[in-house]
């Protein structure tokens, strides 16, 4: 186990910058998840910090100790990758074996190691087969197994689950918490399947273009996004984001308005902004419900997508376009007119250069962070 | 979905193909067979040259090979195994390890590296041959086994088949590897080497191919029996007067069996490459 500190971290192939300046600190024993678009830069992160690409500038620490330099093996690091990696022609006891033959463990130390993490994954049975007689999801097992073995100080894993099938991801998912219960080390999760990120990390990193746009815990990221990118990235369907007008500001909040607005006033911090500035209203979806609320919206149906239990409902209203997550019973279709409500404290504001005005009524639960057992 | 005739044209035409690619087969060992000289020179012209009955088949001529003091078959057979083991048995490990640097390892001048090895499979031995004997000869190492093995443990066509297999091999196989601790050595030669085993059993069988029927070189570098490899000699038994077909084919029918058990031994492996690189 060991704590992680990445400061102004930098990568460039030639002229091109894909990390810019990256400040992370991960404590000991933390689940952190790197999420963010294609191309943000989350997978080479994770590969500097295990030491497959080179570091441009700045510093990476593992335990306090500056760690740039050194090969992976002299980093305590274990990965997870996408492919599993498994060394097709090693049976999976080999397969989990190899990076101890490698350090000249000791046979019986290696057996007993190899032993373990089968047990822990419950995958005794499966020792003596090869990569390409097991699943998917045993493979995925037996490279999660191949970093137990070594014990590492920190696991890495970059998107794992990714090739598996939805139902196997479900369980993946579970057993990847309980094994981080279990052994209570330090792990750094690359995805960009947002339910994996709320649900396994303590801490999310937003990432776009190389910068961190955020990093908090998983509630915190969804009620208190910091800028219009985190608050389009966190939640499905996506936030709702309006132009909107600021026509008063006052300390319980400002009133904005719009063509499809009325006067309403939204409980944030009004920072600096102005009396006619114009900033996005964002609403997510799951805050809308059918029928009229403290603050009514009407609009003509576009897209009706059901989904069993609720209904994503896209609404036309003057000025643009409102998704809508409501009950599954409310009937509608496209082209009929439908009203919709929300409440304005559910309501973000954010600023000309799309970042958030503080929220001043914060739901309880945002400050929840993950639970866990004493141990 | 064929019909019953063309199925049986198809047949028909692969029976022919077959049929003319054994043809010189069976002529060679039919004729080897025949103890009678004379005999032989009778059923040459008619299709009796492709058939030797049972009764009639003897192994005379095999002995007379085996048992001629001028041309020790053994000793030249003994010459070819050596010099073609050598250089096959060292050229895999010489031409994979080239073959991984060149596609797993970044280094300045790489890619000039693998365009020079692509540009020396189209320059033919013929042409290197006169300087490469003047180096050979510099160093003294006229009629001996290493001007026949050394110069050929190196071989492009062998590399860049490696090259193209190691290509395809997942990064992350590699990566792993080096996370988990392991030097590009080892990852060489604990993952990379291990798992070609369809490209080791094609290189054995072409490298031994060429090398087994090497003519000029071996003619320009030996001078005796010694270190003389059996395809040269087979040329100088049958340039010695009278040409006896019995002899000189029961020579070729042993000839050819080292090559026929090696490619047997790995024809499996040979054909899964060969078909892999077919359909992938």
């Amino acid at each position: 186990m060991a704590s992680l500190s990445i400061e102004r971290l930098k990568k460039s192939y030639g002229a091109v910058e894909i990390i810019k300046g990256v400040d992370l600190s991960i404590a000991d024993g933390e689940f952190v998840v790197f999420v963010g678009p294609s191309g943000c830069g989350k997978s080479t992160l994770l590969r500097m910090i295990a030491g497959l690409e080179e570091i441009t500038s700045g510093e990476l620490k593992i335990d306090g100790a500056v760690v740039n330099d050194l090969a992976p093996k002299e980093r305590g690091i274990a990965m997870v990758f996408q492919s599993y990696a498994l060394y097709p022609h090693k049976t999976v006891y080999d397969n989990m074996a190899f990076g101890l033959q490698i350090a000249g463990t000791d046979k019986a130390e290696i057996d007993a190691k190899v032993r373990n993490a089968a047990r822990i994954l419950k995958m005794e049975h499966l020792l003596d087969r090869r990569p390409n007689q097991l699943s998917g999801g045993q493979r995925q097992r037996v490279a999660i197994g191949r970093a137990i073995v070594r014990n590492p100080k920190v696991f890495l894993f970059d998107e794992p689950l990714s090739n598996l099938d939805a139902a196997l991801r479900v369980t993946m998912r579970a057993e990847l918490a309980k094994l981080h219960r279990d052994l209570a080390a330090t792990m750094i999760y690359v995805t960009h399947d947002q339910v994996e990120a709320m649900t396994l990390a303590d801490t999310i990193v937003v990432l776009e273009g190389g910068n961190v746009r955020q990093a908090g815990s998983p509630l915190e990221l969804y009620h208190l996004p910091r800028n219009l990118f985190v608050a389009g990235f966190i939640g499905s369907p996506k936030m709702n984001m309006l132009p909107a007008t600021v026509s008063a500001v006052a300390p319980a909040g400002l009133t904005v308005s719009a063509p499809w607005l009325a006067p309403t006033v939204i409980p944030v911090n009004p920072g600096g902004v102005a009396v006619g500035a114009t900033v996005t209203v964002g609403i997510r979806p799951e805050h809308i419900q059918a029928g009229e609320g403290a603050v009514s919206v009407t609009g003509t149906v576009g897209l009706v997508e059901r989904l069993g239990h609720q209904t994503i409902v896209e609404i036309a209203v003057s000025g643009g376009g409102l998704t809508a997550l409501i009950d599954g019973e409310t009937m509608t279709s496209p082209g009929e007119t439908l009203t919709v409500g929300f409440h304005p404290k559910d309501a973000h504001v954010f600023d000309a250069a799309g970042e958030a005005l503080t929220r001043l009524v914060v739901p309880e639960i945002a400050k929840v962070r993950k639970q866990r057992p004493a141990a | 979905m064929t019909t019953r005739s063309e199925r049986l044209l198809q047949l028909a035409l692969a029976l022919l193909v077959v049929l003319i690619v054994l043809a010189p087969l069976a002529l060679m060992v039919a004729t080897s067979l025949k103890g009678d000289e004379g005999r032989i020179l009778l059923d040459i012209g008619s299709l009796a040259a492709f058939w030797v009955s049972p009764g009639e088949a003897s192994l005379t001529n095999y002995v007379q090979v085996l048992s001629s003091a001028t041309q020790p078959f053994l000793r030249f057979l003994f010459n070819s195994v050596f010099v073609v083991g050598w250089i096959v048995g060292v050229g895999i490990f010489v031409n994979s390890a080239a073959a991984f640097a060149l596609s797993r390892m970044r280094f300045r001048g790489r890619n000039l590296i693998l365009a020079v090895v692509v540009a020396l499979i189209i320059i033919p031995m013929e042409a290197l041959a006169i300087p490469l004997l003047l180096m050979v000869n510099r160093v003294g190492w006229l009629d001996s086994y290493q001007a026949q093995i050394v110069p050929f443990i190196a071989h492009p066509f062998s590399i860049f088949l490696f090259y193209q297999f190691f290509a395809k091999l997942p990064k992350d196989i590699d990566e792993a590897a080096y996370v988990e601790g392991a030097s590009p050595f080892q990852v060489y030669w604990k993952i990379a080497l291990p798992l070609s085993g369809p490209v080791i059993a094609t290189v054995a069988i072409l490298q031994s191919l060429e090398y087994w029927n090497a003519y000029l070189w071996p003619l320009m570098v030996t001078r005796g029996p010694e270190v003389r490899p059996v395809s040269l000699a087979l040329a100088q038994f049958f340039g010695t007067p009278p040409p006896t077909w019995g002899d000189l084919m029961a020579f070729s029918v042993m000839m050819s069996l080292p090559i026929l058990i090696l490619y047997l031994a790995f024809q499996r492996w040979f054909i899964q490459s060969v078909v892999a690189s077919a359909v992938k």
